[in-house]
């Protein structure tokens, strides 16, 4: 049984016939090869075998490419870094993400961000991990250093790193993360060590904090490896004879442990993280079976450990919904019993207003996740399922191998820990609509109520007072048009990703049309939900704007909002002079929805004999007059960036 | 630990880490008979086998070891210690 310690990857399932199936991974080819290969990517793996099922991977990519989001990642750092790459391209797997790795010379990481042609560069990666040790960027300080000489070292070391990864992103155009700094040094004086500014647990303390702030004020992402080694305990993460044999910071039996970190973080660069906590009722969110132990009978609250525990989990879930994780219920159960404890338990944390989903009746767990998904309008691979019982999981991960389902320890105590070290819902933004979105989708089940009972759809839109705020993109909005960007995958017409220095230079780009749309209803605020971005595209010497961005959240699907944001784009098009707009559809697995958008919206297809892939391609004639917005919905233009 | 146990479970680990099933075990073999047999995957076999035998080697001894008879006698060692 798990119990949440040490480096091993608790929450994932044991390796069970791995032997067997890696074998069987050697022969197959195609969906059903990357189908296991996922599917042993998601198993608990010691070093030796992540390398061997990263090494028949490799093979199977070579035979197949997969269809899967890829992400180039370099590598490059002051120890040895070769034995970590299986291990991320194996994390990335497990999230779905398929990533080719560089990593590069040994001690060389200076000259490959330095030298303009170096191999870093020439291998155009998406990202670049930094990886040091504290004695890599601060020599060692006499014990006698003054609190200042302390802090000017400090300071070069952080000032040096900063214009090294405002180099990486000139040059490379790559998403940058840095790694905490691994201190190898053992404490001089104890715990008196931080009263000692040169000491080492003082340094490497005052280091993290000051890179820390460094890479959120220059959007560089940070590898946290100190917290997270903390909190595992460092000495299963490095061991101190294989730095001296072979420059090993991080042990090879913590690389498993190590690329999950940074698989973790790829994925939600790729907008892969997990976006809903699906949770089972009777002994997951109480102790206890409601139905059979009754109101009186469950546990929860204070008055034994077991209580506490299942409170102190609830607050754990209604803080990840602050942060922006969607709630929802699946319990077989009788739905009156299964809300009894939230309508009358004192002790309850969680209310029946926290969830946007509820779904409590006698049938499989599987469809009821399928229709939480349905009236979530979110993929199932947003879905995270929390159940005490093993036989659920196991039915869910049989059924939906899209869901995430993690190895409950049998322990109330834990359950928030599993969540927590298993990283679904990694994020690389925190942005003010995140605080917002639980209660959103919970107001779409209040909007969903008024739809089934508006008599027709006419005045069910126009009951709803939609005002919908157009602005180019601003600065302040810089994070959510990012997040967006890159986690938007079924109403996305091209599903091009831009990193936030990109959609900055675009913003800056005055030939550029950008264009954001906030819906606010009367239910609430539905935020940020739609983005476009127009460039100028010239053609038999008629000026157009080409789409090569529409995005939009899915959930304000079916209000016509597409209309009048296309509304706004066209009219700021015929301002400048356009004669056409060009839209693009790039089929991808996921955004079939978005096939018909074009001609919904009046577009006609057009064939340009260059077509690109599979793309397809649409055009619409702007008219002398100016394109009126649906009349159901108020549009209000902001001019201003 | 039995002998013959060790030179099981060792050639088990070698043939992952140097990733030839064909491979076979003897003491007298040595890190630079096997083109695979690199500093790397050294280190993958020493903690491979620390993690097999729950045993630890210290950088003296894993420095000192010549070939893989020398590493069999180190984990005879240790196991029987613990023993």
């Amino acid at each position: 049984m798990s119990n949440c310690s040490g480096s091993e990857l608790h929450w994932l399932v044991p390796s069970g016939d791995f032997t067997e199936r890696v074998r069987e991974l050697q022969n197959a080819s195609g969906i059903e090869g990357w189908t296991l290969a996922r599917d042993l990517a998601d198993r608990r793996l010691d070093f030796m075998q992540t390398r061997k099922l990263d090494r028949t991977v490799q093979m199977l990519a070579e035979r197949d490419a997969p269809a899967l989001p890829r992400l180039k990642l370099a590598i490059i750092g002051s120890s040895t870094l070769d034995h970590l790459a299986p291990a991320i391209r194996m994390a990335a797997l497990r999230r779905g993400l398929f990533v080719e790795i560089q990593i590069g010379d040994y001690g060389q990481w200076r000259q490959a961000i330095l030298d303009p042609i170096s191999d870093l560069y020439a291998f155009a990666p998406d990202a670049v991990l930094l990886c040091h040790e504290i004695s890599a960027l601060i020599s060692e300080q006499p014990l006698a250093s003054t609190d200042a000489d302390v802090a000017t070292a400090i300071g070069d070391a952080v000032r040096d790193l900063r214009a090294l990864w405002a180099l990486v992103r000139e040059r490379a155009n790559a998403v940058v993360i840095q790694q905490t700094p691994w201190r190898i040094d053992p404490p001089l004086l104890g715990h008196m060590d931080r009263s000692l500014p040169a000491a080492p647990r003082s340094i490497a303390a005052r280091l993290d904090i000051e890179l820390a702030a460094a890479a959120q004020a220059d959007g560089v992402l940070l590898l946290d490896l100190n917290a997270a080694a903390a909190e595992t305990g460092t000495r299963h993460i490095g061991d101190i004879a294989l730095w001296h044999h072979a420059k090993q910071a991080i042990s090879p039996v913590a690389a498993p442990w190590y690329g999950d970190q940074v698989g973790r973080i790829l994925a939600a660069l790729r907008g892969l993280s997990r976006k809903v906590l699906v949770l089972d009722l009777d002994n997951t969110l109480w102790g206890g079976v409601v139905g059979d132990d009754g109101l009186d009978g469950i546990v929860i609250g204070q008055g034994s450990a077991a209580g506490e525990s299942f409170a102190a989990f609830q607050r754990y879930v209604k803080r990840l919904a602050e942060r922006g994780i969607v709630l929802a219920v699946s319990s077989k159960n009788d739905r009156a019993v299964a809300e009894l404890p939230f309508r009358e338990h004192p002790d309850m944390v969680l209310r029946l207003e926290d969830f946007a989903a509820f779904e409590a009746d006698w049938n499989d767990k599987p469809s009821a996740l399928v229709r939480i998904a349905q009236d979530l309008e979110l993929g199932l691979e947003s879905f995270v399922f929390i159940d005490d019982n093993p036989v659920e999981r196991a039915l869910m991960r049989q059924t939906l191998p899209q869901v995430a389902v993690p190895e409950l320890p049998a322990a109330p105590e834990l359950y928030a820990r599993c969540i927590a070290d298993a990283g679904y819902f990694e994020a690389v933004a925190f942005t003010a609509e995140d605080t917002q979105r639980n209660r959103q989708y919970v107001a779409n089940r209040a909007r969903k109520s008024l739809q089934t009972s508006s008599t027709d759809l006419e005045s069910f839109l126009r009951d709803l007072e939609m005002v919908l705020t157009v602005a180019p993109f601003r600065r302040i909005d810089l994070a959510r048009i990012t997040q967006l960007i890159n986690k938007t995958n079924q109403f996305n017409l091209t599903t091009r990703r831009y990193t936030e220095a990109e959609v900055e230079a675009l913003m800056n780009n005055p030939d550029v049309v950008t264009v954001t749309g906030r819906l606010v209803d009367k239910f609430g605020d539905n935020g940020l939900t739609s983005i476009l971005i127009g460039r100028p595209a010239g053609e038999n010497g008629e000026s157009a704007i080409e789409i090569d961005t529409w995005l939009m959240s899915c959930r304000v699907l079916g209000r016509h909002v597409e209309e009048a944001v296309l509304c706004a784009l066209a009219n700021e098009a015929r301002a400048r002079g356009a004669a056409h707009l060009i839209g693009r559809y790039r089929p991808t697995p996921k955004n079939a929805m978005v096939k018909q958008h074009y001609r919904k919206l009046g577009f006609h297809p057009f064939d340009t004999g260059e077509n690109d892939g599979d793309d397809e391609l649409w055009r619409l004639s702007l008219g002398p007059q100016p394109m009126q917005a649906p009349a159901h919905i108020q549009l209000v233009l902001t001019k201003e960036h | 630990m039995d002998r013959n146990r060790i030179i099981a479970d060792l050639t088990e680990i070698l043939r992952d880490a140097l990733n030839d099933d064909a491979l076979v075990v003897t003491p007298e073999l040595r890190a630079k008979d096997h083109p695979e047999w690199d500093s790397f995957n050294h280190i993958n076999i020493i903690v491979a086998a620390e993690a097999k035998f729950d045993v630890k080697f210290n950088t003296t001894e894993v420095d000192g070891l010549r070939n893989v008879g020398d590493l069999i006698a180190l984990i005879e060692r240790k196991t029987n210690k613990a023993a």
